[in-house]
């Protein structure tokens, strides 16, 4: 933790919806268990491509950002955002995390990518908190 | 005098009457004899597990249903393929024709496809479902941006008509009826699939089968939309005027409340706001003049089997009484046909767990069971693999296989609404009847279904069920087998999985390269303007215009793509 105090800022977390898929019920369910934890939570609605979602992120200077696919897509997709996340001018602090219907040896494959943690579909509300606010003290601590 | 079976009228009542006034009397009178005697001393020494009982859809119940709970209306229950139509649209229901079996499937390219529709056929199913890859059901090209990864991969990808015409290659049109799982996008790929079957000189009447094709409710749960709501619904009735003319058989709209109750609505919100929707495409065809019996026999439904089981078979008998009543009553239907509601049932995706995936076939059978004892005319049961990703072919083989035990081994068909007359079933179906009318006369408050959807009144009702059903998951309120509660430590056993041919994506953008290089572009040009100008006249009917530039072999994207430039694109305000 870097300097006294920084326990009350909230965490920021912004939750994403890329590609065409439109199976929204998971992500709206976190973005309430997140905010009712405390937490500020921006959700960048559907349908949006890999580069608005690293830019937004990078812009409202968030510690978590989840993505979640149910369209299958996961590979490509991630492996874009990674892309992208590589060519910015300097590495961000937000860690990057998955969300959705994977199946297992995709989710090493995306742990291999970088992807922080894979929650699936039945993990709890306080698994999810619980996750998120770890995830967060760390990037809180690359500022 | 009642002689305590209930169908005597007794001392004056109309002969209609389920129970007498004598019998209530005397139920009533013995259950609170009942309640103060034996059931206190019972619970005294050993009370019940919880302080309230619910059903899926938060409904209290009691621990005991008795003739006073009936509809005091012989005539609310009455008889199959008659009005109401509470016990079956049909007289002779499963007797006469078993339900179809039509398990849904697409991936990869249309020949793809096509081998696994044959499959499904040489295994006895008696209908296709074809499921398309998101690009195809946003409207977009395989070779769109936004398509990245998902061409062909939860669906077949379909972007111009000779991929239509590979996919129901050597399949008889005439003979298996084929529903199209697909909506923004549904009016294209009638028009592919009408150019398909007229190039073979089949006759349109004669050709049978389901288009989604419901838009309204893509605003309100599965977020599939090309156009803003208005110009939509334009689409939905130039389909449905197209169909009553020229398709006599064909259902052009399967109002679908599966993906309202898959976003996370309980059983009332679903069918509640299915007829919401159906009032509101009725409404806006017969605004236009058209006679509500031309159309409405066709009009079809598809629907969640969940897991609460008695709600479920409930749900599908309300759903049915309100239908008629809201079509005679409100419409001035008089064709019996209008009046009838048909429906598709699938089983509830939701409900699917990832650890102990073996577990998901029991789920499975028990949510087919609701369908079939609520008189469904089309099932899809999922495949046990479902939690992972779309089903391998090994997976929906023991799913079609769950509905022929069903059909064949139980004799549940042999008896039309088994659970007609049940107390319970008639109490709560008489409940989630009176529910639909007090959701419905909210949404009318609030100025109608498309004032609704503006405002995200749906999208916020299905977000708080979903939430709340999410809570209960986490605190073991709502136990999940193998997820919340019987818990195995060991790892899950694994499930062989579809996978996906990593070079279907790249034949389908060369093939559809290939197809724009070939068409004689003067022919697709002039297509191409012809369909503007009939987009801008709300008068004219988009289908002609459609079927000459697909023939003119238009891709996908480039009919959205116009028509986007004359009605605009739909933004989401996105509420959590």
């Amino acid at each position: 933790m870097s300097a006294p105090g920084a326990d009350t800022e909230p965490i920021r977390v912004m939750l994403a919806k890329i590609g065409l898929d439109g199976h929204d019920r998971g992500v709206r369910v976190v973005a309430r268990a997140l905010r009712d934890a405390g937490m500020e939570v921006i959700y960048s609605g559907l349908h949006r491509s890999p580069e608005q979602v690293v830019e937004s992120a990078v812009q409202e200077d968030v510690d978590v950002l989840g993505v979640s696919l149910l369209s299958g897509a996961h590979l490509p997709i991630f492996s874009r955002i990674f892309e992208v996340v590589a060519q910015l001018p300097e590495p961000p602090r937000f860690a990057i995390v998955a969300g959705g219907v994977m199946p297992d040896e995709d989710c090493e494959a995306l742990r291999r990518m970088g992807v922080a943690e894979v929650l699936g579909q039945d993990t709890t509300p306080e698994v999810i908190v619980a996750t998120v606010r770890g995830l967060a003290r760390e990037a809180s601590a690359r500022l | 005098m009642s002689d305590g079976s209930g169908r005597d009228g007794g001392g004056g009542e109309p002969a209609a009457r389920l129970s007498s006034e004598a019998l209530v009397a005397a139920v009533v009178a013995e259950l609170a004899e009942w309640e103060g005697d034996e059931l206190a001393a019972f619970l005294a020494r050993a009370p019940e597990s919880h302080d309230e009982y619910r059903t899926g859809s938060g409904l209290p119940i009691e621990r005991v249903y008795t003739p006073a709970d009936l509809p005091a209306d012989w005539h609310d229950i009455g008889l199959p393929g008659r009005y109401p139509y509470t016990r079956g649209p049909y007289p002779t229901m499963y007797r006469g024709r078993g339900w179809t079996m039509r398990q849904i499937a697409g991936f990869g390219q249309a020949e793809e496809t096509n081998q696994r529709f044959r499959y499904l056929i040489a295994q006895g199913q008696t209908g296709l479902s074809v499921d398309f890859d998101m690009p195809t059901l946003m409207g977009l090209d395989s070779d769109d941006p936004m398509s990245l990864g998902e061409v062909g991969r939860e669906g077949v990808a379909i972007d111009t008509l000779p991929d239509m015409e590979a996919l129901f290659d050597g399949i008889d049109l005439e003979h298996i009826s084929v529903s199209m799982t697909i909506n923004p996008s549904a009016w294209v790929l009638l028009a592919m699939y009408v150019t398909v079957a007229a190039d073979r000189g089949l006759d349109l009447n004669k050709l049978s089968g389901t288009l989604q094709n419901d838009i309204l409710k893509e605003y309100v749960a599965q977020k599939e939309w090309i156009f803003p709501v208005r110009p939509s619904m334009r689409i939905v009735r130039d389909t449905i005027v197209y169909c009553s003319q020229h398709m006599a058989r064909y259902n052009p709209v399967n109002i679908s409340g599966y993906h309202i109750s898959e976003a996370g609505a309980n059983a009332l919100q679903e069918i509640a706001f299915t007829m919401a929707i159906t009032q509101a495409y009725v409404a806006d065809v017969t605004a236009t003049g058209i006679d509500v019996d031309s159309f409405a026999p066709r009009l079809s439904f598809f629907f969640v089997s969940q897991a609460d089981l008695f709600e479920e078979v409930a749900k599908f008998r309300a759903v049915r009484r309100y239908y008629a009543k809201m079509m005679r009553e409100h419409f001035g239907a008089t064709d019996p046909q209008s009046m009838r509601l048909r429906f598709h049932a699938q089983t509830a995706a939701a409900t699917l767990t990832k650890p102990q995936p073996l577990n998901n076939i029991v789920r499975t059978t028990l949510q087919a069971l609701s369908a079939v004892l609520g008189g469904a005319q089309s099932l899809h049961t999922n495949g046990l693999d479902e939690a992972y990703t779309i089903p391998s072919e090994q997976a929906m083989k023991v799913a079609l296989r769950t509905q022929q035990i069903l059909a064949d081994e139980t004799g549940i068909p042999s008896v039309i609404d088994p659970l007609g007359g049940s107390y319970y079933v008639e109490n709560l179906t008489s409940r989630l009847e009176q529910g639909i009318a007090d959701y419905l006369a909210t949404i009318e408050d609030m100025g109608g279904v498309v004032a609704a959807i503006e405002q995200g009144y749906f999208q916020r009702e299905i977000s708080d069920t979903a939430y709340d059903f999410a809570r209960r998951k986490a605190s073991g309120d709502r136990p999940v087998i193998g997820v919340n509660k019987y818990v195995d430590a060991e790892p899950d056993q694994r499930v062989e999985t579809h996978k996906l041919d990593p070079e279907s994506e790249t034949r389908q953008r060369a093939r559809l390269e290939q197809v724009r290089a070939d068409r004689d572009p003067q022919r697709a040009d002039a297509a191409l303007r012809d369909l503007i100008t009939a987009a801008h006249d709300p008068d004219t009917n988009l289908m002609p215009a459609t079927i000459e530039a697909v023939r003119a072999h238009l891709s996908m994207g480039e009919i959205t793509g116009a028509l986007r430039d004359v009605f605009g694109s739909y933004t989401e305000t996105a509420v959590f």
